[in-house]
């Protein structure tokens, strides 16, 4: 069974993943929708930056971030200079580090969605009266749905499935940085292989039922695009 | 009377617009011209959809662009309507709530009688709980026109209204528009590549060719210009409007006035003074010399030649004007020579078929 550790474990998971994944949202929205709509030369670093984490191994990620927001790196004199200490091992630092980890996730499903919407229902908005911010939540949040969707739902899992950049990043401590993921190597370590069951099946159950649910919905969902 | 100021010059490299347009404030005016004329785009930026780097624009005396000035309205503060060639129906929206999306942010609401009056035009009153993915085509573009007009638009715009429906849905649509034309208030430009929608909607007509205005007038008068290709072409008419004068039922006849004479139509089922559009095309129009006195041709009018050019396959195009109205014959250009045809003489047009048009 799962013990009083475990459990804060899973709470911990799921505090980040829900924290992070509100934030890549916040900064995912606007950063899809200008990737789907812009000329800009910047575009395709824009795009290759979004989607680094998709490639590099964690490790690579969570050793920079380590680097930069330590007591010498750019990030963690700008968090002393505020007043805020370093983010290394705290649990704001695992949310920083799960958002840029997950944030292609949430990018590029709403990207896909808000191109395939397409230029149509923009100009039909603008021509009843409706300004961008207006078109913005009457026609485009409505229609791409399925994508909002998509990367809340992606976005949430791929941050609870999260281990390199969490043990870089957050290390391994009680209540503040240890989550799921950890708690399972610590058990596998200390050769608990009931523990280890336990938890890599609730992850396990929990990864499918959520994927399941997704694929159902979207299913019947009408498509995002074709506009009659 | 000229309400509507449009200038605009735009330039990719390969299209360029340049047009320097003044249109009437009433009626239905025709942007007609083959695919890639550059009329679709004129809508777009008297629309807004598209910013053309020069441009000035003044609507009913509103200014909405002065590239001068640096002024430019952005579309969703233009209070025109909008009709894409595409419905364009927010398919995430029932009917009702399309038609209620532009009235619901439109200041002053005197829209929903206004749009009452316009579900039972269109004859849609009964759809307004579907969905936009289960109506037909014909359907989709009858709301689309509705959620428009709801809006009281000071401009209605519309762009290839009827081109993506096939011809059952296009017969279905046009009685609509005609009937609208009758009905509105506001200047309707109706951009189309169909001379059957020119002929049946027009009361204007710009043609339009490489980005240019090839000519911009009066229906009649603008189908009649011979400077224009539309004059040479084999379908080549004229639309003469007129009204309802005299029924001879005997013959089974329909005597129609307009501008300085009248004509004789098959029985029309319509009562004295309603106004009507009747097409003569140029192939069914010859000409005489004398007034002719033995002739089956009941429409023996008398005109004056004001134009002659050469037309296709040794054919001559000849420009009459018959009292107000300006008409094209088509004859040959033998006949046109035996006859002595020249500008100024005094003819008579026989005309052997007219068709009516609503």
């Amino acid at each position: 069974m799962l013990n009083a550790a475990d459990m804060a474990t899973l709470w911990l998971t799921f505090k980040v993943a829900a924290i992070a994944t509100v934030l890549m949202l916040l900064i995912g929205t606007p950063l899809a929708w200008w990737l789907a709509r812009t000329t800009s030369r910047w575009k395709s670093i824009c795009n290759a930056l979004v989607s680094l984490p998709l490639v590099l191994p964690p490790t690579v990620l969570g050793f920079y971030l380590l680097v930069l927001m330590g007591p010498a790196g750019a990030i963690g004199k700008f968090t002393a200079w505020l007043g805020l200490g370093t983010l290394p091992f705290t649990f704001p630092g695992l949310v920083v580090a799960s958002v840029l980890y997950s944030l292609p996730f949430v990018v590029q499903p709403l990207q896909a969605s808000f191109t395939s919407i397409g230029e149509q229902p923009l100009e039909a908005a603008a021509t009843l009266r409706a300004g961008p911010l207006d078109t913005f939540f009457s026609v485009i949040v409505p229609l791409a749905k399925p994508g909002f969707l998509t990367a809340s739902i992606l976005g949430f899992t791929h941050t609870v499935g999260e281990f390199g950049v969490v043990l870089m990043v957050g290390g391994n401590i009680p209540d503040k940085t240890r989550v799921v993921s950890v708690q399972i190597y610590n058990h596998v370590e200390a050769l608990e292989y009931t523990e280890a069951h336990w938890l890599a099946g609730c992850l396990l159950l929990f990864s499918f039922s959520v994927l399941m649910v997704l694929y159902t919905v979207l299913k019947t969902q009408p498509v995002a695009h074709p506009l009659k | 009377m000229t309400t509507i100021q449009a200038r605009f010059q735009l330039d990719y490299g390969d299209f360029k617009l340049d047009v320097d347009l003044k249109l009437p404030g009433t009626g239905i005016t025709v942007l007609f011209g083959h695919s890639g004329s550059g009329k679709t785009t004129l809508l777009r930026c008297i629309a807004g959809l598209q910013r053309a780097p020069q441009g000035f624009l003044e609507i009913n005396g509103h200014t909405w662009q002065d590239s001068e000035r640096d002024l430019f309205l952005p579309t969703y503060k233009r209070p025109l309507g909008y009709v894409f060639q595409e419905a364009n129906l927010f398919p995430h929206l029932t009917v009702r709530d399309n038609l209620h999306y532009g009235l619901k942010r439109i200041k002053h609401n005197s829209g929903t009688v206004k749009l009452e009056q316009t579900l039972e035009l269109l004859g849609i009153g009964h759809l307004l709980e579907r969905m936009p993915g289960h109506l037909s085509g014909g359907e989709r573009q009858r709301v689309a026109i509705a959620r428009a007009l709801a809006l009281n638009p000071e401009v209605l715009l519309m762009d290839e209204p009827l081109a993506s429906l096939d011809f059952k849905r296009k017969q279905e649509i046009l009685p609509f528009l005609s009937r609208l034309h009758q009905q509105l208030d506001i200047p309707v430009l109706y951009v189309t590549h169909s001379q059957q929608e020119v002929a049946q909607l027009a009361d204007t007509l710009v043609i339009m060719e490489d980005g240019r205005a090839l000519a911009s007038g009066p229906l009649s008068e603008t189908q009649s210009r011979l400077d224009v290709p539309l004059a040479q072409e084999r379908e080549a008419a004229t639309v003469w409007r007129a009204t309802v004068a005299e029924h001879e039922a005997d013959y089974h006849l329909t005597r129609v006035a307009f501008a300085g004479g009248s004509l004789s139509l098959p029985a029309v089922d319509a009562e004295i003074g309603t106004p009507l559009r009747v097409q003569i095309y140029a192939r069914d129009v010859s000409i005489a010399l004398e007034a002719p006195t033995a002739t089956s041709i009941l429409n023996v009018l008398p005109a004056t030649i004001t134009g002659i050019a050469d037309g296709r396959d040794g054919q001559s195009v000849i420009r009459l004007q018959v009292g107000d109205q300006a008409l094209l014959a088509h004859i040959t250009r033998k006949s046109a020579l035996l006859l002595g045809l020249q500008i100024g003489m005094a003819v008579y047009a026989q005309i052997k078929g007219t068709s009516l048009l609503n």
